[in-house]
This record gives structure tokens, C-alpha cells and sequence, in this order.
């Protein structure tokens, strides 16, 4: 238990996941929609403003678990509700509960059909995510892993476009089959290590070879469905085209992160030596998911499918960095991981914002804005910019990084990663062209009215947090610096362990 | 040379007076006098603030101002030095010309947009005042992206389908040649070295000795051609696309701001990034010099056969770009300083050439060289300027050109390159060979039959005063070309 640093006081962790799971029952009982908007929205704040006490408390020279609860759940299990966070869960847990309340006005006036039950969704599902960045005992992880499908099947079947049931049927089945091969191996886990399921106590074990390389096997199926990795990503655009704006967003900006996470705080500890050994064919993949989703993104008609794609490139972009295994690289990654959650989040609110004028995703019924919504395509410039890592923004320092570290790791890899910067640049500068300028014939837009206030306040924070990264990372990266470097400090000392045995 | 660093907030003032004067002009973009009035005072201003960091460099100081810190090693920071103030110079004074002729070109033809045209005009000059004041190669990448971006709107303004065109080619060469080339040079250099800063003086570079050289050459080879605003052949092309633009555009962006930030960039990375030393140990220099010797060849040949006169103007821009490039390649001393000088000299006299284009444009709507017969009596003072601007491309005195000619010739000789010497003079043939017609034909031939000339009818004034200045100062720094020189004898030491 010494990598758990107790928190004596006020239950923080506790009170950010059950906070919303609170206000949702409260919304059983009162259904009134407009009620619903604003309780919804003033829960979400409270849980963010509540969670602002993480960067303040968090003890950025330790890489144990901080503000950690331990209570015993079910003894004749040894199932124990166990939470802690640290370096590397710390900004996806902020990230989660600052992106809520923009989820929440972005549906302001999306959602008129069954407003309460649509809240409820988000509210469930924020309890569900800010859980799994936090559980650190395996069962604890996956109920809460599991119980994130369905709130997330709901927004998409019932809120979403015309072909929801498909979407979300393709998004359920999914994400349901690479967990049964994680459950497989969280039991396997279990019994390697004296029927114990707290997660911290099964990493850098001397597990035997075959069983790690199934283990990591299982793990990655779920991990890379999630992430998603090239080519488990099919379920990814229909999920995005059909869900609605809040869905796309939580689903871009968070859910997609659980599956890096996974890499990072199951994968590498626990695995170590098959994540040495099947590094390489990871690293490839994440090359052919960056070239795949860049090619892929430019020829897109939709936008939201354009983004969707844009994803799959730039999640390559995180596991390359997380697979080559150095500190800028893992660094890198993290960093990456907020900054794509902050910028496609925000696209995918800049769509929702045009889908709401003009009810189509269609790139070529939105051309030749730009003269009519100026405030719009301002800010959609910025987040494109973003999106294709212009020097200044956030995605800029995380794809330095990573290519730094990847160049550090092998060079022929990292020039392989560079088309997917250039197709970046091509495909969101076409999207770009097309949303402001279009071209000779572009249909008339002039009765299009630019944003109004609430659209405004819903982006500002996001381009605030674009340039902020952009431009002083160092806070964000301070507060993740001693936990990656304990993982591969961890890792090398794992290692030389093994050779100095010579298991294998 | 013992070199002093100061630290001076003034950097930071002249990259905001463009950065406001363009958001001044958006927002009050609905009067256009007043828009107009904001672009002037901001040129103005930035000219007096660029002119203010003059003493101090002359005394060898080094400005510098850190602004962002992004990793270790790996910071936003301006510098002003001798080389960042020739470009500055150059920037802001052709800025304070430009305002007038672009309000006479444009109030001229009526064009739509003008608001947003002026705004992106002055984003273009806060871009290129950021690439001179950039003392690291992540700034200046910033800063290179930035004009990028803002000269879109400006090649795309007229919203035709060649406007669109045009504007695709350019935003897709220069973009995808920073990415490609540029990106991973920047980060390797960075796991190489751990900084991207530039060096204190041209020999020494930032490489640490034993570097892998074979990684050097190649970074070398990606940095020459990241810059694709430098022209060199093959990632030229967007450059005769960018013409659709309307002409002030092409004049100031594309004889001088978008293609200057190129070969900027191109020569401090080669002397501050590389530096002479390195440069000379792994023979880099003199296969770069022949390399853009094809670009200048290539480049005048190709405009020979151009009849457009922008189109003429813009291979000719290529071609004398190179001569940049070649000059610093060569790595003497006197040919660096012929490199360096002739961003100076090049500027003043196209952008005479191109508001010549534009006034006879305004004038009379012509474009072609065949259809300019027997024009130098209607536009005498027009073609006046051209014809002396002319000399300057090809070097003769008493120009601007004709000192960028002789450093390079001598230089030639001093690195004993008889081919680049060959070069040199058949490229000088060339540039007579297609700038002389332009002059003779307007001048000496008679106007086609069937057209009638009414006597002298010249472009507005607040066209043709700019193109004298601008004539008038490529003789100038052809005459006493001191002034600019001591700022080259500062970068060469």
C-alpha cells in the first residue's frame, strides 16, 4: 500500500464521482426541461470548480497515488474500493470535468426531446469517467469501464441522426468485445497475484513471458478499440456522424482517451517485457493509423467524419509516442491527449454550431461562411490551426515532443510519422478553404447569423486553453514529469532485473 | 568581436504596431479613410521603432527579448542583429511606400474586400517583421507559418476561379514544404543539439563537433528546401500561381515580404544554424551555390518566354532570389555580403518593376508586353522608372544591383569558381534579354495602328509618387551603398 499517499481529509475523489451520479437522481425526481439545463449545468460547474482542488493540492515531486481512499468493499473477494490519481491521470480527470458544463451548453438548444433523460445521460456518464481515471482496483476499473457503454449508447440511440441504431449498435459491440478478453485477463491477474485486485501491486512482476504477451494481447484489443487504433477504428465515424454534438464531444475529447490511458497505466507496468517485445509492431501501427486517418480525413465530405478521421491520426500520433518509450515521447503523449481532447472537442462543437443553422454536416452546404459568421470562422480557424499543430498551439509542443522522443527512438520511424503532419495541414486547410471561402458557387448563406453568446462562451475557454499549452506548457508538464519518469525508471529497472536473472 | 546582449522591449513594439494596426483596420474597416489613415500611421511608426534599434546593432550590440519558454532550450525569443535589421529595414519602409499605392490601386479599380485586404496586408508584415526578429529557428517558424496563412485571403482576393487557384497551389506548396522538410529538420536539430537557437556569428553554428555528418547534410538539404518561399527550383511554382493576386499584393508580398522571408530564412539558417565553418567541412556550400545556379539560369529563360509582364516579373524574382541564396553559398566573406546586400537592392527595384505593372494596369489594362508598344510616351514617367529598375535586375551602375553583381562576381573569383562565374554573366545576358524589350518597345516602337494617343495620361498620383520613391531610393543605395553595407559588415564581422 506505500504507493498510495492516504488522504486524511475531505474524500475529493469520492465527492467528484459521485457528485454527478447525485444530481442525476435529483433529476428523477423533477423533470422539468428547462430545470434540467440549468441544475445540469450548475452540477457539472460545481464538480469542475470542486476539481479545480486537484492542480492546487497535487504533489508534483511524487509519484504516488495522491489523494488516495481506501475502503474494503467485498472482503470475500478482496474487492476493494481503491481510487488515487497521479501524474499521469491528474490532467485527463481536469480535462473530464472542465469539458462537462461546455457539453451541457452546447446542448442548450440542441436537445428539445426528452431534455431531463438526456441530462441524466451526461450526468451518469461523467461519474463513469472521472471513475476510470481514478479506480485503482481492477474490478472497481472495470464495472465503471463497462457502465460507461451505456449511458454512451443512449445518447447516441435515442438524441442522435438518422442512422443512431446502427451507430450506436456498431459502437456497443465494439467497445462490449475487446472487454471480455480484458476481463479475461483482469482474472488471470487476480489469481498470478494472491487474489488480489489492487491494480498498483500487480505491475513490475516477473510474470511469465507467454502469459504476459496474452495479457497484453487482451489488453490491447480493448486498449486499441478504445483508443481507436488503425484497424479497429471502424466504429469511430458512424459513432461521431450520428451522435449528438455533447456525445461527439465527450466521445472525442474523453472516451477516447481511456484506451491510451490503459496503455500507459496497465499496459507498460504490468506487461513490461511484451511491451518490449511487441513495441515495434505498435509503433508501425501507430504510422499506419496516422497516414491511414490523415488520408482518410482528406477525402471526407462530412465534416464531423472528417474530424472523426483527423482523430484516428492524431491518436496514432499518442501511442507512437507512448510505445517508443522515452520521456518526451510518454510526455509528449500525455500532453497530446488533452490537447486533442481540448481542440477536437472544441471542432466538434464549431459543427455543432453549424449543424444547428443549417441542420446538415455537409462541408459543401456550409461553404463561403466566412463572410457572414466572421466571429464563427475566426474561431474555427484557431482550432483548425490547432488541429494541424501550428507552431503557437497546444498540439504544437505535443507532436514536438513525440517526435522528438520517436526521433530519439529511430529515425526512419519519425520520418515515416511526417506525411501524417503534412496530410494534417491538408486536410483541415481544405475544410478550412472550403467553410470560409468555398468557391465560385457557393450556395447563398446570407441569412446565417453568427454566434451568439452563449456559443461564444461555450469556445473562449477552449482557445484560452489552446494558447495557453501552446505557448507555456511547462505547468502541465509539471505535473506529470515525476510520475512518467518513475514509470521508466520503473521500467528500465524491470528490465536489467530480468537480464540480470536471465529468465528467458 | 566581443559581443554585448541587451535585453529591449522595443522588439516586442514593432512586432505589435502591425499586429494592431490589422485588427485596427478590421474593426474599422467600414470607413475607409480612417482604415487607410491606421494602416499608414502603423507603417510609419513601425518604421521609426525599426529605426530606433539602428545604433545599438551598429555598435555590435545584440537585442534580445524572451517572450515564451515552451521546453527546455526551446523558447519564443526576438533578437535584432545586423542581419535581422537589414530585413527589417527593408520590410517597414516598403511597407510605408505600399499603403499609398495599394489605396491608389485599389481605390483605382474599384476592388471589393479592400478592408480585408488591407488587414492581411498588414498580418503579412507583422509575419515578416517576426521572421527578421527572430532569434531561433522555432520563432521563425511561427513567424514563416504565419505569412503563410495571412497572404492566403490576399492571393485568393479576387474569388475567381483562377483566384482560387492560384491561392490552393501557393497555400499547398508552402505549407507542405514546412511540414515535410522544415518540421523534422527543426525537431532533429533540437534532439541533436538541445536548442534551436541561433548562434552568436556566421562561423560557428550550433552543431556540436563529431556530429553525425551524413544527419547534417540531410538536414542541410531539408532546410533549403523547407523554405519553399525562397523560389528554388523545383518548389518554385507557387510562385507565377500567386500572380492572379492583385498587384500591390504581388509587389510588396511576392517581390519582396513572402519570398524575402524565404531567403531570409534560408540564409540565417545556413550562417546561424550551420554556420561558415561546418558549412566549409562538409562541402555544403559550393554544390549549393551551383544548385541554385540552375534555378537562376532556369528561372531566366523561362521568363524570357513569358509575354504577361507580372508572369515575367515573378520568373525573374525567381531567378534573382537564387542569386541571394548563391552569394552566401559561395562562403567568402565578399560574396556573403553581395547575398545579404541584394535582399536590399532586389527589393527596391521589383517593387518598382511590379507598381510600374500595376500603374499601366490601372492606366490602360493592359497586362501583355506585346500589346505595350509606343506606351512610354503616354506613361513617360512609368516607363522611366522601369527602365531604370531594369538596370538594377541586371546589374548595371549606377543601381542597387549593380553592387549585389560585383560582390558576387568577386566573390566568385575569390572561391575560385570559374562556373559560377560563367553563370553569373550568361544570367546577366538573360536579364538583359528580357528586361530591354519592355523598354525598347515602349519607348521606340509606335503604337498599334488604330489606337490613339491622347497625350500623356499616367496612373493616379498616389501610385506614381511611390514608384519614384521606390526608384529613386534602388539609385540611391546604387550610388551610396555605405549604409546598408555597414549592417552586412556587421553580419560578416
Amino acid at each position: 500500500m506505500d504507493q498510495l499517499l492516504l488522504n486524511q481529509g475531505f474524500p475529493l475523489l469520492s465527492t467528484l464521482i459521485f457528485l454527478p451520479l447525485a444530481g442525476a437522481l435529483v433529476m428523477l425526481l423533477i423533470r422539468d426541461q428547462q430545470f434540467a439545463r440549468y441544475w445540469t449545468l450548475a452540477v457539472t460547474t460545481t464538480v469542475a470548480l470542486i476539481s479545480l482542488a486537484l492542480p492546487f493540492g497535487f504533489d508534483r515531486d511524487t509519484a504516488a497515488f495522491q489523494f488516495a481512499e481506501y475502503h474494503s468493499w467485498i472482503d470475500s473477494l478482496n474487492i476493494a474500493y481503491v481510487l488515487g490519481v497521479d501524474g499521469i491521470s491528474v490532467l485527463l480527470i481536469l480535462l473530464t470535468t472542465l469539458i462537462m458544463p461546455f457539453c451541457v451548453l452546447a446542448s442548450w438548444t440542441y436537445i428539445k426531446e426528452r431534455v431531463a433523460a438526456f441530462m441524466v445521460c451526461l450526468l451518469i456518464m461523467e461519474t463513469a469517467m472521472i471513475g476510470v481515471f481514478v479506480a485503482l482496483d481492477f474490478v472497481l476499473f472495470y464495472i465503471l469501464w463497462e457502465a460507461m457503454l451505456i449511458p454512451m449508447y443512449l445518447l447516441i440511440g435515442i438524441w442522435g441522426g438518422p442512422r443512431k441504431i446502427y451507430a450506436s449498435i456498431k459502437f456497443f459491440l465494439y467497445t462490449l468485445t475487446g472487454s471480455i478478453l480484458l476481463l479475461v485477463a483482469i482474472i488471470w491477474l487476480y489469481t498470478a497475484n494472491g487474489y488480489s485486485f489492487f491494480i498498483p501491486d500487480m505491475m513490475w512482476k516477473a510474470y511469465p513471458f507467454t502469459a504476459q504477451i496474452l495479457i497484453f494481447l487482451a489488453f490491447f484489443l480493448a486498449f486499441a478499440i478504445k483508443v481507436p487504433m488503425f484497424p479497429f477504428h471502424t466504429w469511430l465515424p458512424a459513432a461521431h456522424v450520428e451522435a449528438p454534438t455533447a456525445g461527439s464531444v465527450i466521445l472525442a475529447s474523453i472516451l477516447l482517451k481511456m484506451g491510451t490511458y490503459g496503455f500507459l497505466r496497465f499496459a507498460l507496468p504490468i506487461t513490461p517485457d511484451a511491451t518490449t517485445t511487441l513495441m515495434p509492431y505498435v509503433l508501425w501501427l501507430s504510422i499506419a493509423g496516422i497516414i491511414y486517418g490523415g488520408l482518410t480525413a482528406l477525402a471526407q465530405q462530412d465534416m464531423k467524419k472528417l474530424i472523426a478521421y483527423s482523430s484516428v491520426g492524431h491518436m496514432g500520433f499518442v501511442t507512437l509516442g507512448i510505445f517508443v518509450l522515452n520521456i518526451e515521447g510518454i510526455e509528449g503523449a500525455i500532453l497530446q491527449m488533452i490537447n486533442h481532447g481540448i481542440t477536437t472537442g472544441a471542432l466538434f462543437l464549431c459543427v455543432g454550431m453549424i449543424y444547428e443553422r443549417t441542420h446538415s454536416r455537409e462541408l459543401r452546404s456550409a461553404t463561403g461562411i466566412g463572410q457572414h459568421m466572421p466571429v464563427f470562422v475566426t474561431l474555427l480557424g484557431f482550432f483548425s490551426l490547432s488541429s494541424l499543430a501550428f507552431p503557437g498551439t497546444n498540439s504544437f509542443v505535443g507532436e514536438f515532443m513525440i517526435l522528438a522522443g520517436t526521433f530519439r527512438h529511430d529515425v526512419p520511424l519519425a520520418l515515416a510519422a511526417i506525411p501524417g503532419a503534412i496530410l494534417a495541414a491538408a486536410y483541415m486547410l481544405r475544410m478550412l478553404q472550403k467553410i470560409i471561402w468555398g468557391g465560385t458557387d457557393n450556395p447563398d448563406q446570407s441569412w446565417l447569423t453568427d454566434l451568439n453568446r452563449r456559443e461564444i462562451v461555450t469556445l473562449a475557454p477552449f482557445l484560452f486553453f489552446v494558447f495557453w499549452i501552446g505557448l507555456g506548457p511547462q505547468p502541465f508538464l509539471a505535473m506529470m514529469h515525476s510520475s512518467v519518469v518513475n514509470l521508466l525508471d520503473q521500467f528500465h529497472a524491470y528490465q536489467q532485473a530480468i537480464a540480470a536473472v536471465g529468465v528467458y | 568581436m566581443d559581443i554585448q546582449t541587451i535585453s529591449s522591449p522595443m522588439l516586442l513594439v514593432a512586432l505589435l504596431i502591425p499586429l494592431i494596426g490589422s485588427l485596427g483596420v478590421m474593426f474599422r474597416g467600414d470607413d475607409e479613410n480612417v482604415r487607410e489613415g491606421i494602416s499608414s500611421v502603423a507603417s510609419i511608426l513601425l518604421l521609426g521603432v525599426v529605426c530606433s534599434l539602428i545604433p545599438p546593432v551598429l555598435k555590435g550590440k545584440i537585442l534580445f527579448l524572451q517572450m515564451f519558454t515552451i521546453l527546455p532550450g526551446l523558447t519564443i525569443t526576438l533578437r535584432a542583429d545586423g542581419m535581422s535589421m537589414i530585413f527589417a529595414l527593408v520590410a517597414s519602409s516598403l511597407w510605408t511606400i505600399a499603403v499609398y499605392y495599394s489605396m491608389g490601386y485599389m481605390r483605382g479599380l474599384n476592388e471589393h474586400a479592400q478592408t480585408r485586404f488591407n488587414a492581411c496586408f498588414a498580418l503579412a508584415i507583422f509575419g515578416a517583421i517576426g521572421v527578421a526578429f527572430s532569434d531561433n529557428l522555432l520563432t521563425m517558424y511561427l513567424f514563416y507559418e504565419i505569412v503563410s496563412i495571412c497572404t492566403y485571403p490576399l492571393v485568393a482576393h479576387h474569388q475567381d476561379e483562377e483566384g482560387y487557384k492560384g491561392a490552393r497551389k501557393y497555400i499547398v506548396y508552402l505549407t507542405a514544404t514546412a511540414k515535410a522538410f522544415l518540421l523534422p529538420a527543426m525537431i532533429l536539430i533540437y534532439v541533436l543539439t538541445g536548442t534551436l537557437d541561433f548562434a552568436a556569428n556566421i562561423s560557428t553554428g550550433i552543431f556540436p563537433d563529431g556530429s553525425n555528418t551524413v544527419l547534417v547534410t540531410m538536414l542541410y538539404i531539408f532546410c533549403l528546401f523547407g523554405f519553399a518561399k525562397n523560389g528554388v527550383m523545383p518548389f518554385h511554382h507557387w510562385l507565377p500561381g500567386a500572380m492572379v493576386a492583385p498587384t500591390p499584393v504581388s509587389a510588396l508580398l511576392h517581390a519582396v515580404a513572402v519570398v524575402k522571408v524565404g531567403v531570409f530564412c534560408t540564409t540565417r539558417v545556413m550562417l546561424y544554424i550551420f554556420g561558415v565553418d561546418l558549412m566549409d567541412t562538409l562541402n555544403l556550400g559550393i554544390p549549393t551555390a551551383y544548385f541554385v545556379g540552375f534555378t537562376v539560369i532556369m528561372a531566366s529563360i523561362l521568363a524570357l518566354s513569358k509575354d504577361n509582364l507580372k508572369a515575367r516579373l515573378a520568373y525573374s524574382t525567381v531567378s534573382q532570389l537564387s542569386y541571394i541564396i548563391m552569394g552566401v553559398a559561395l562562403l567568402t566573406p565578399t560574396a556573403i555580403e553581395g547575398g545579404l546586400i541584394h535582399i536590399v537592392n532586389h527589393a527596391f527595384s521589383k517593387i518598382t518593376l511590379f507598381f510600374c505593372a500595376g500603374a499601366i494596369y490601372v492606366a490602360t489594362h493592359k497586362k501583355n508586353i506585346s500589346e505595350m508598344e509606343g506606351l512610354g510616351k503616354t506613361m513617360p514617367f512609368t516607363f522611366g522608372a522601369f527602365a531604370v529598375a531594369s538596370l538594377s535586375m541586371i546589374g548595371a551602375p549606377p543601381v542597387g544591383g549593380f553592387i549585389t553583381k560585383w560582390n558576387l562576381l568577386v566573390g566568385s573569383v575569390e572561391a575560385h569558381q570559374i562556373g559560377i562565374l560563367l553563370i553569373l554573366i550568361a544570367s546577366t545576358m538573360l536579364n538583359a534579354a528580357y528586361f530591354a524589350p519592355v523598354t525598347y518597345r515602349a519607348f521606340f516602337n509606335k503604337p498599334p495602328a488604330g489606337e490613339v494617343v491622347t497625350g500623356i495620361r499616367e496612373a493616379p498620383l498616389s501610385m506614381l509618387i511611390p514608384i519614384l520613391i521606390a526608384c529613386f531610393i534602388s539609385v540611391l543605395i546604387g550610388i551610396f551603398p555605405q549604409f546598408m553595407m555597414t549592417f552586412v559588415k556587421v553580419v560578416t564581422g
